[in-house]
């Protein structure tokens, strides 16, 4: 579905900000989320997990825990038939260790009990009998062929030989004659990269609520990005039917990509299969660091060459990711997007996919492309400095745009770079004054977008009042803005809308809410199902007026009369068709299913100032401001909470975030304190500059924009420090001692 | 061991209830008095998200035992509005937008008030580091601050 002629037009509720409509049960504490539902005799689930990052499991024996007072149902890898599909099995396997235990926190077994207390005494009681393997959790060293074994014959065939079999994955892109630029060049430079594995850290930990009868029907409570990808996973691996099985999906707190799998609810589902009541299980924050989401961390080698008056001439990226204890094709994404922001005559990029013993990769905002983008930008500026060159000129004088041949093969159509570029050169921001160890940084940043498997189901009730049924979780105001948008293709008042997300049982398929979609593609289907709608509304006021249907119009939210009927009739508004509904035929409602392409990549453009202290090595974020095409803007605020939002997990993975593991292979800082998120007294405010170049593959021009604005700040910050401090630091996080020991080194 | 049986306010209303010597505050309003409003993010005090008022002064529920309620004043985020009036710090949250998820809102809704209610006109950087103890993941923190700020302003004019 393209962009209408008629986008130029002036929207009337598209492009304001009213009040989410979920906004008071959120502010009143009456919004109800993952651990917030409970049910009449409910058991408490809770997990029994790997202190051993890697661990064969001679036996399990459950039988003392089973016999403890209230203990009704233990679940292992043994109650689970084995999957036919082996990502499905992965995603098994990760949920409950099959034979063996691959990271430290790897579900071992479940209990379900008729307390919490006697839950966790059940769990203590469970004796597993291991045999300790030889761990590693360091992508390059999981590389080297003598490496211990995350899993066997997981690689895939055109992996190259000599490599440890925790090589999953071996992909390449590119174009071009590469030793051809690089001859072209003034100067090449080389460089190493590394940057830690972080988390989601979305503040709310998994939890889920199942109920399962005797009858086989079942239903589950859960918060996640995706009830449908939940209710198909738990459905294939319970041996259920899917429509037997109903998900419906809390209000969530926070997922970034961290919630589109799966990792209790199967066990849930289990247990109250077992035990014959419902069951519970909520993570514990420590669970969650240990046994979910993390990102890839990476190890990469850059190569640029450069003229002395700015022009890449070649480009090419070697990228090594470890994505956990599975195989893992994030570093496909990462090889993808890592000179997506330039033009070139000559690219390559390639990527390795590692094993380790740590938890299965989850997607993270962007997956693959910050640290891959993190790695080129400061190339790239390294480049700018080497030859005295402003880093923004450069970026205009190499920028991909309509037309470029993508560093991984589309060619670009309507792209908001150049703009972005130009907005960040024109603002106050990049020309203000610096005072002693402060620097200025800048990375350009790029993200996919998806569309995807979309459903939208929209009723006209008889009061003049649209019931709009979607099926994504609402993540950050997407019910506003699909709201707004059905408000504004009807022409009637947004408080005249009321959004639902529903479960799987009333309304078809959705893919889960990520790749920056939601916007983008149930929007697209909320306009489709208004104006379905709409075309019924017309052919009720035809009947009505005893005219032909092709001779009504609707306008302002009314059926009006035209061509040779023009002003024969008054106009018929929504209400009053509503109104006459059940006379003329019965209900009206529209409705759209698709699978959206046209999604429109996303660029976006950040500037950053930082103090660094020279004794204390601490970096200070000063300023920030972010410069982002947005296509179309449905709810300005909320599009400026992503671009916020994203930049500033940035500047967590930038300066303070990692998973640190020790010499046992069990993670060091499985909490808040140790792993530490950016807090408000860290940071100045972000400001975010909206740049709306239409996205022709919406009606709207919308493009998704909650990716892109978490990829830029790696490089940003790096390029900051780099010019405020005089050293170059090649591996995130930059931790104050990292960033001590830099300087150190440069000034002996 | 027995259950110890308490006697306290919540948000104004006098109830009792049974609970375990060792369960915290956070559990009780949560499984035992129906108040899910206060959040558990991480159980150790590190987020926030089940910040509540103890006599007046911000605690973490997650690290108040129930039984330490007797006799005292719990407040909540449930108690804010009064009536069907939202408070002027929820009113100025929906406007500024300061909320994503959603999931953190009360705990910075009740932090909020409290620093409100002993400093009724803080500069920018008293409120980041008073709201420092809450994690928020999808703001980035610049909305919730604009109307912290914000409702100060007004109430300071009202």
């Amino acid at each position: 579905m393209s962009l209408d002629e008629s986008s130029r037009r002036i929207f009337k509720i598209v492009g304001t900000r009213p009040v989410r409509p979920d906004g008071v049960d959120k502010v009143t504490g009456r919004a109800l989320y993952g651990a917030d539902m409970t049910a009449p005799g409910m058991l408490v689930g809770h997990i029994l997990r790997s202190p051993h990052a890697h661990a064969r499991i001679r036996s399990i024996d459950t039988a003392a825990a089973m016999a403890v007072d209230g203990v009704k149902a233990i679940v292992t890898a043994a109650d689970f038939a084995a999957a036919d599909d082996p990502d499905l099995q992965d995603i098994l396997d990760n949920c409950m260790a099959r034979g063996k235990a691959l990271y430290d926190g790897h579900a071992i077994a479940a209990v379900a009990a008729t307390t919490d207390k006697a839950a966790r005494l059940a769990l203590k009681l469970i004796a597993v009998d291991y045999d300790v393997l030889p761990h590693v959790t360091d992508v390059d060293d999981a590389m080297q062929p003598d490496a211990p074994v995350v899993q066997s014959g997981r690689a895939e065939e055109n992996v190259p030989p000599g490599l440890s079999e925790n090589v999953t994955t071996y992909v390449a892109f590119g174009h071009g004659d590469l030793e051809a630029g690089f001859a072209r060049a003034d100067k090449v430079i080389e460089r190493q990269f590394r940057t830690a594995a972080t988390h989601q850290g979305y503040i709310e930990p998994h939890a889920c609520l199942a109920t399962m009868g005797p009858d086989g029907k079942a239903d589950l409570w859960c918060c996640t990005q995706g009830q449908y990808m939940v209710r198909n996973t738990c459905a294939a691996l319970l041996g259920m039917d899917s429509s037997q099985l109903r998900v419906t999906a809390s209000e969530i707190g926070g997922g970034f990509g961290g919630k589109t799998t799966v990792f209790i609810e199967p066990v849930a589902l289990m247990l109250s299969k077992k035990s014959g009541r419902p069951v519970k299980i909520v993570m514990s924050r420590s669970e969650v660091f240990r046994a979910t989401g993390p990102t890839i961390s990476s190890s990469s080698d850059i190569k640029i060459g450069m003229t002395a008056d700015g022009r890449i001439t070649a480009g090419l990226a070697r990228l090594r990711y470890q994505g956990g204890a599975f195989p893992c094709g994030t570093v496909s994404f990462g090889a993808q997007s890592a000179f997506a922001a330039y033009d070139l005559d000559a690219v390559a990029t390639e990527g390795w996919s590692v094993m380790t013993n740590r938890p299965k990769e989850a997607a993270y905002r962007a997956p693959g492309a910050p640290m891959a983008i993190y790695a080129v930008e400061s190339v790239v500026d390294e480049l700018c400095q080497h030859f005295g060159l402003d880093p923004l000129d450069v970026r205009l004088k190499n920028a991909a745009r309509k037309g470029t041949r993508s560093s991984y093969g589309p060619t670009f159509n309507e792209i908001g770079l150049m703009a972005t570029l130009n907005a960040a050169k024109e603002h106050a921001h990049y020309s203000a004054p610096l005072g002693p160890n402060q620097g200025r940084g800048l990375s350009c940043g790029f993200w996919f977008n998806f569309g995807g498997d979309t459903c939208v189901s929209l009723n006209i009730n008889a009061d003049g009042t649209v019931g709009v049924t979607e099926g994504n979780p609402d993540i950050g105001g997407s019910r506003a803005s699909i709201g707004m948008m059905a408000a504004e293709e009807l022409g009637i008042p947004l408080d005249k809308v009321r959004t639902t997300v529903t479960d799987t049982n009333s309304l078809g398929y959705n893919d889960v809410t990520d790749g920056s979609r939601v916007t983008f593609a149930v929007g697209l289907a909320t306009i489709k199902a208004a104006r379905a709608a709409i075309d019924e509304m017309c052919r009720r006021a035809a009947l009505i007026w005893g005219i032909d249907e092709d001779a009504v119009v609707w306008e302002d939210g009314a059926a009006r009369p035209s061509g040779p009927n023009a002003g024969d009739f008054d106009p018929l508004s929504l209400a009053d068709i509503a109104a006459r509904s059940s006379e003329t035929g019965g209900p009206i409602a529209g409705h759209h299913e698709v699978n959206a392409d046209g999604a429109g990549v996303s660029f976006g453009v950040h500037l950053v100032d930082v103090e660094v202290d020279p004794e204390l090595g601490s970096v200070k974020v000063l300023r920030y401001s972010i410069f982002q095409d947005a296509g179309k803007a449905v709810h300005p605020s909320y599009v400026e909470g992503q671009m916020q939002g994203g930049a500033v997990q940035g500047i967590g993975w930038a300066l303070n975030e990692e998973y640190i593991y020790g010499d046992d292979g069990r993670l060091q800082n499985p909490g808040f304190l140790d792993y530490r998120v950016p807090v408000a007294s860290d940071l100045p405010m972000i400001e975010p500059v909206i740049l709306e170049i239409p996205n022709p593959g919406h009606p709207y021009g919308v493009r998704g924009v909650g990716e892109t604005p978490i990829v830029p700040p790696l490089a940003a910050i790096a390029n900051a420090v780099s010019r405020a401090a005089g050293v170059r630091l090649t591996e995130l996080p930059m931790s104050p001692p990292r960033v001590l020991k830099a300087i150190k080194a440069t000034s002996a | 061991m027995s259950r110890i049986h308490v006697n306290t306010s919540v948000n104004g209303d006098a109830l009792d209830f049974l609970c375990e010597p060792n369960e915290t505050l956070l559990d009780a309003l949560r499984n035992r008095l129906g108040l899910t409003g206060a959040k558990e993010g991480c159980g150790t005090g590190d987020c926030g998200a089940c910040s509540v008022t103890l006599d007046g002064s911000l605690v973490c529920a997650c690290l108040v035992l129930a039984a330490e309620t007797e006799g005292r004043e719990v407040g909540t985020v449930e108690g804010l509005a009064d009536g069907d009036h939202l408070h002027p710090l929820q009113e100025k949250f929906l406007e500024h937008a300061a909320l994503q998820c959603g999931v953190c809102t009360p705990g910075i809704l009740v932090a909020a008030k409290a620093l409100l209610d002993r400093n009724p006109d803080p500069d920018e950087t008293e409120v980041r580091y008073w709201l420092a103890g809450n994690l928020c993941r999808c703001t980035g923190y610049d909305k919730i601050i604009r109307a912290v700020l914000d409702t100060a302003a007004d109430l300071r004019e009202a």
